[in-house]
């Protein structure tokens, strides 16, 4: 698939995110800007701080009151999302989008067992009537290998399992084949083997319906596994965004480099694992550089301080720096 | 090596109550066995790790070597001396418990947030090795000092601390009363990936200049692989592979082992690998059937042997343990494993 | 300390209620503490001769049926009335502490024997039981302030034992028990610190609810006795006034009964809002 060619789903352009609190202003996103074409898998990847859940809530148009849009759209088949009212948002999310969260139980209603949540859900959305909408969301459930579906649809969240209840989030997700899937840390927690099922079933169902995937994560080596691109998100800037291959093989971004070497995985040994130098700017600077990764970058040289270039490497590789790698 | 600590046999078991029945005839309570039958030793100076999954135990064993759980049945000596038989309430009072400490996996819930970093790190020096004010003073800057916490966030609550520096004051606190075995509850996994390697250097750094001893506990298999030269591999409430970390990470003998490495992902650009994938329920601990391999109903190679003679933990070769009747093993060491393929849960080990 | 204050600041600021409250409790601290000095008249002088006049310029809110001030009575009596109150929220906060602090962190048969106790007091109408306590014990002021704090106790005891039981799993516990802490110690010097903030609320919150107890109890006859100012008794006296029309005489108490209790619930939200925002309802 040749960027070039394809329209992308989703278009995120220019987009700044604040918080009002009591300490002052939080910058949480600046200026960022990525694609999404249909079918494939990005990650972004990101440290806490970093504004990769921001970034998704904002796409969602789920911020927290507290949260302000100060720049940037967010076009999805041509609309500006962040122009749309409630009503609207409403009918597009669970219907062309939907979101996973990080902790499946708390994400569900705690009162309502599972079936239900899911006919609720095909119900608001395909339109079904109560009937066929709980069929459907047994079928829902046999497609995301949840053994003996029936049974299940009449458990409560708290009978199940952390791994069983993402499932039943993923199948609520998907019940009403969206175009795009945002999940967000969505195996945090959960152990190693269950991980693995999960990741690889969202991997499958997407592949079977053509739906893309935005995965939201700050573990690397999980986006190196799943995902055709990954964007690198630092202190609220997307400072690098390639196809895994090359991001992993030649990172270009200094802060990239130092997030592979940080990274366990491919370590051989303790001393080969490198910290990240410096620590994350405080946001509520209003006197934060241009470049925000620039006072803590090994390669700082004067002419850092000017604006943020975004350079084009490649047709899918971009890199904000001013002397990349 | 100078063996340290020693466990031998260890069971917990907890009571449940059964939903359903008529209490009066509910006569015996039904048990969940956290721990089954684990033995192990950790040796001076030695990194081991303890790896597994949720609810496989790890976590009430460690508590019991710790001393702050106390085992069914089982012994536990460190030293030397018998530690298992003092009762965990009264282990506090006794010269070995400045001996074993431990960090915790939450750095936000194990500080006492109304305590500052000082208090922390004071507190078991006041209580086991009380001194006076002026030397407390100094053994607390001494040991902010040697985990790199700058002296001015000594007078801060938790509340005020970053992630990274929680978990030093956790680490600092440890240390204070010079322990000789660490115990480390997951200590990164709570931490961003760029505290994480600083956290690792400085555990490195200290074991190397106290000659301190520890048992890591992670689920994440990478960080288990740099930091330990030994690791035990637990499911169930039991040990299913004992060996060096370059050994059974390079080539697992358990299948739950192989299981477990092919899920954790690797930054490898071939995007997703051949997974074993492991179908089927987990078993249920309670009152689980000792004849029956607690891994069977998962497991993608058993047998009927499986069901009729749970396998027993037996060394395999080159300081390998493994507790399976099929395991993958080299040619060379598959001779051993026929004579103790019979033996089931029921043996000592 | 200043991180407080400075939280104080903003959230007294933020919220009018609060800092009006604020005020209004400093004002009635300040009658408690000066009462007599600020009263315009002798509160016990009476003079039938001013017997039932209404409001004027000599007495701001008029005279009771013995010519006695009412203004001035209603001065010295904030002192009597909020004594009462303060000692009985005391004793039931320092009482219900200990017995939830015990009841969390023992369990078993102390929970269940505190349990037992909070359940049969709680069994009773509340103000019916404190009367029962007053009029078996006698019309004195230490058995209303008894009688108060037992009414007051189940719920101090089981928020102090909800907490407990939070915290006793929490991670600091067991680092505590790691460092060679003695469970009592762990008891007072690690879990009661980090439950009495939220005890502390709620004693602002039950103080205007015991002034009421302590005015009813008095209002009916059971408390405190005449010719002693008290805001009950001050009520009771007038409510026979009411229909022969002079309605300053049980109004004027009535009012400063009801400032005093909306001052002490306003002022336990704003603490409860600086001190734990969360559990904002």
């Amino acid at each position: 698939m040749k960027p070039d060619e394809v329209v992308p789903l989703l278009t995120v352009e220019d987009l700044s995110v604040e918080f009002r609190t009591r300490s002052g202003t939080v910058h949480a996103v600046d200026r960022i800007g990525f694609d999404i074409y249909p079918g494939e898998t990005l990650a972004v990847v990101g440290e806490s701080g970093s504004g990769k859940s921001v970034t998704s809530y904002a796409i969602m148009g789920i911020l927290d009151n507290a949260a302000r849009v100060t720049s940037g759209r967010v076009l999805f088949r041509g609309t500006d999302l962040l122009k749309e009212d409630e009503v609207r948002m409403r009918e597009i999310r669970g219907r062309e989008f939907a979101m996973i969260f990080q902790n499946p139980r708390t994400a569900l209603n705690p009162i309502r067992p599972v079936g239900k949540q899911i006919a609720d859900v095909l119900s608001r959305h395909a339109g079904l009537s109560a009937s066929e909408a709980y069929r459907r969301a047994i079928e829902v459930l046999a497609q995301v290998k949840i053994p003996d579906p029936e049974r299940r649809a009449r458990a409560y969240p708290f009978e199940l399992s952390g791994g069983m209840c993402q499932r039943v989030m993923i199948a609520m997700a998907l019940s009403c084949r969206p175009a795009l899937l945002i999940a967000d840390e969505p195996t945090t927690g959960l152990d190693a083997t269950i991980q693995a099922v999960i990741m690889d079933l969202i991997g499958e169902i997407a592949q079977a319906q053509g739906m893309a995937t935005l995965l939201i994560t700050h573990d690397l080596a999980l986006a190196s596994e799943q995902a055709d691109r990954i964007a690198v998100m630092h202190a609220g800037h997307i400072v690098e965004i390639a196809p895994t291959k090359d991001l992993l093989t030649a990172p270009r971004h200094p802060y990239t480099r130092s997030l592979i070497a940080a990274t366990p995985a491919p370590a051989a040994s303790l001393s080969e694992l490198a910290a990240i130098p410096g620590a994350l700017p405080d946001l509520r600077r209003d006197d934060l550089p241009p470049c925000r990764y620039s006072e803590r970058c090994p390669r700082h040289e004067a002419d850092c301080d000017g604006p943020l270039p975004l350079e084009r490497l490649s047709a899918r590789h971009t890199v904000a720096c001013w002397h990349p790698l | 090596m100078t063996v340290l600590l020693e466990a031998r046999g260890l069971v917990k078991r907890f009571a449940v109550k059964k939903d359903g029945g008529w209490w009066p005839l509910n006569r015996r309570p039904s048990q969940i066995f956290a721990v089954d039958g684990v033995s192990f030793s950790v040796a001076e100076g030695e990194t081991v790790g303890l790896v597994g999954e949720s609810g496989c135990g790890k976590s009430t064993l460690v508590r019991i070597v710790a001393r702050l759980l106390d085992a069914t049945s089982g012994e536990i000596t460190f030293g030397g001396a018998d530690i298992g038989s003092v009762p965990a309430r009264q282990f506090g009072r006794m010269p070995q418990r400045a001996n074993i400490q431990m960090v915790f996996q939450d750095p936000t819930d194990s500080l006492n947030p109304r305590f500052t970093a000082f208090d922390a790190i004071a507190d078991p020096v006041r209580r086991l090795r009380p001194m006076r004010r002026a030397d407390l003073k100094a053994r607390v800057f001494e040991m902010a000092r040697l985990c790199g916490l700058p002296e001015e966030l000594l007078s801060r609550f938790p509340h005020q601390l970053s992630g990274g520096q929680k978990a030093r004051v956790g680490i600092a606190r440890a240390l204070a009363v010079e322990p000789k075995l660490l115990i480390l509850d997951e200590p990164t996994s709570a931490l961003d990936v760029s505290v994480q390697v600083v956290i690792l250097h400085l555990l490195q750094e200290l074991k190397e200049r106290l000659g301190l001893s520890y048992l890591f506990i992670s689920h994440d298999l990478n960080v288990v692989r740099l930091l330990c030269k030994r690791v035990l591999v637990m499911y169930a409430g039991r040990i299913v592979e004992q060996g060096s970390t370059a050994d059974v990470f390079g080539a697992p003998a358990h299948p739950y082992t192989a299981a477990l490495l092919s899920a954790i992902p690797s930054m490898s650009t071939e995007g997703r690998r051949a997974r074993i994938v492991l179908t089927g329920e987990p078993v249920s601990p309670i009152d689980p059937d000792p004849n029956v391999c607690r891994f069977y109903s998962r497991c993608p190679s058993g047998t009927s042997l499986c069901t009729s003679a749970g396998p027993a933990l037996v060394p395999v070769g080159s300081g390998r343990e493994v507790a399976c009747h099929f395991p993958r093993l080299a040619q060379s060491e598959v001779g051993r494993v026929e004579g103790v393929r019979a033996g089931s849960y029921n043996t000592t080990g | 300390m200043t991180e407080l204050f400075s939280h104080a600041r903003y959230v007294l600021t933020q919220n009018p209620l609060s800092g009006f409250a604020f005020v209004l409790f400093v004002l009635l601290l300040v009658l408690a503490v000066f009462g007599p000095a600020l009263a315009p008249h002798d509160p016990f002088a009476g003079n039938t001769g001013q017997a039932l006049q209404p409001p004027s310029a000599l007495h701001w809110l008029g005279t009771d049926q013995l010519g006695r001030d009412i203004l001035s009575r209603i001065i010295i009596a904030a002192r009597l009335d909020l004594a009462i109150a303060a000692a009985s929220v005391a004793l039931a906060f320092v009482v219900g502490t200990a017995m939830g602090l015990a009841a969390g962190y023992l369990g078993g048969w102390t929970d269940r024997v505190v349990g037992r106790i909070t359940d049969t007091i709680m069994a009773f109408p509340l103000f019916v039981l404190a009367m029962g306590i007053v009029a078996a014990l006698g019309n004195t002021i230490i058995n209303i302030v008894y009688a108060t704090a037992i009414i007051g106790l189940p719920l101090y005891a089981r928020l102090a034992r909800a907490e407990t039981i939070v915290r006793c799993g929490a991670g600091y516990v067991e680092a505590a028990r790691l460092c060679g802490n003695s469970e009592l110690r762990i008891l007072l010097g690690h879990i009661l610190p980090n439950i009495m903030p939220l005890m502390v609320v709620q004693t602002s919150l039950t103080f205007g609810y015991t002034i009421l107890n302590v005015a009813g109890l008095s209002f009916i006859g059971l408390g405190v006795r005449p010719p002693t100012a008290e805001w009950g008794i001050m009520v009771a006296d007038g409510a026979s006034f009411i229909i022969s029309g002079e309605w300053w005489v049980a109004l004027f108490p009535g009012l400063a009964l009801m400032v005093a209790v909306f001052c002490f619930n306003l002022l336990g939200d704003g603490l409860r809002d600086i001190i734990d925002p969360r559990s904002r309802t």
